[in-house]
């Protein structure tokens, strides 16, 4: 379900041609969206949901997905809420509006990182060229989400599917990261 | 390398997720104003560098960005606890104890 849901929000950048394009992974940049984090206590939750479109998970390291909507868990009080690109000051208004003075903090950081679809059979493979997580499917189930590091970049990875993986750093830390992952991919194309 | 396990996120990750902040249950003075320099020292610089079992204070720096507690025997670097930060602090004898100390 989840990976339905997020197919119709993180979609690939029409205007950029795949970073990689083997026969087992992929990775394609995402078109722009907008990225909301909002920091408030469990009282507002319920108000702060209903206004942003997706519940917010109250468990650890998940993402709950509606239409166009997807409010990931980042932290006990803190959500990254994903919506298209042109929603973002129309969902910005609504959920200072319901929330009030209910004391949040939400902040617009849409242009702080950038996000890369990783898929295909080897995508959990390259990851872990340059992360310590365990990705199998048991441990790191499909809707899983995370802030962890990327040899040296911090970076957030999203399981949308068994093979596919969003990955998002900050802008200027994308072509690191990138850059790496292609060249540990070469290591598929020699074997 | 060590494994760390963070109470908020609810899981074990490698030690580069994590920072040290020193030790824990250090009290900050509740009253600064009347609060002599000898105390401000004591509160800023005096630690106890414990060389065996220590609560000390660490952060999920890059994962959920909380502050939690971690029981740790400083000679074998093994960790015997974790909890979260507002928690009382355990029995340290106690535990040093089970772990065969
Ligand atoms: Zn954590």
């Amino acid at each position: 379900m989840s990976e339905l849901l997020a197919n119709d929000l993180i979609t690939p950048d029409a205007g950029e041609s795949p970073l990689l394009s083997l026969s087992e992974v992929s990775i394609l940049k995402a078109a722009p969206l907008t990225r909301l984090s909002l920091r408030a206590r469990d009282a507002s939750l319920k108000d702060a949901g209903k206004a942003f479109g997706a519940a917010l998970p109250v468990n650890p390291l998940l993402a709950e997905t509606s239409k166009k909507r997807a409010a990931l868990w980042m932290g006990p009080d803190e959500w990254t809420l994903l919506a298209p690109e042109e929603d973002c000051q129309a969902l910005f208004t609504a959920i200072e509006e319901k929330l009030g003075d209910q004391p949040h903090s939400l902040v617009d950081i849409s242009d702080r990182s950038e996000a890369i679809i990783v898929s295909g059979e080897k995508a959990s493979w390259l990851l872990n060229t340059g992360i310590f997580i365990d990705f199998s499917i048991e441990s790191f189930p499909v809707g899983t989400v995370t802030r962890t590091v990327f040899h040296k970049s911090p970076v957030m990875v999203w399981r949308t599917g068994t093979d596919t993986f969003v990955v998002e750093a900050w802008v200027s830390f994308m072509e690191y990261v990138t850059g790496l992952l292609v060249q540990s991919a070469q290591e598929l194309e020699v074997a | 390398m060590l494994l760390i396990y963070c109470p908020y996120c609810d899981v074990e990750r490698a030690e580069t997720e994590f920072h040290c902040g020193g030790e824990a249950h250090i009290a900050r003075p509740s009253d600064p104003s009347q609060t002599s320099e000898e105390e401000w020292v004591e509160f800023l610089y005096m630690r106890s560098n414990t060389k065996g079992v220590a609560a000390e204070r660490w952060r999920h720096i890059h994962g959920c960005g909380r502050f939690f507690n971690a029981v740790r025997d400083t000679v074998s670097d093994k960790f015997l606890k974790f909890y979260k930060a507002g928690e009382t602090m355990p029995d340290l004898e106690k535990i040093s104890k089970e772990a065969g100390k």
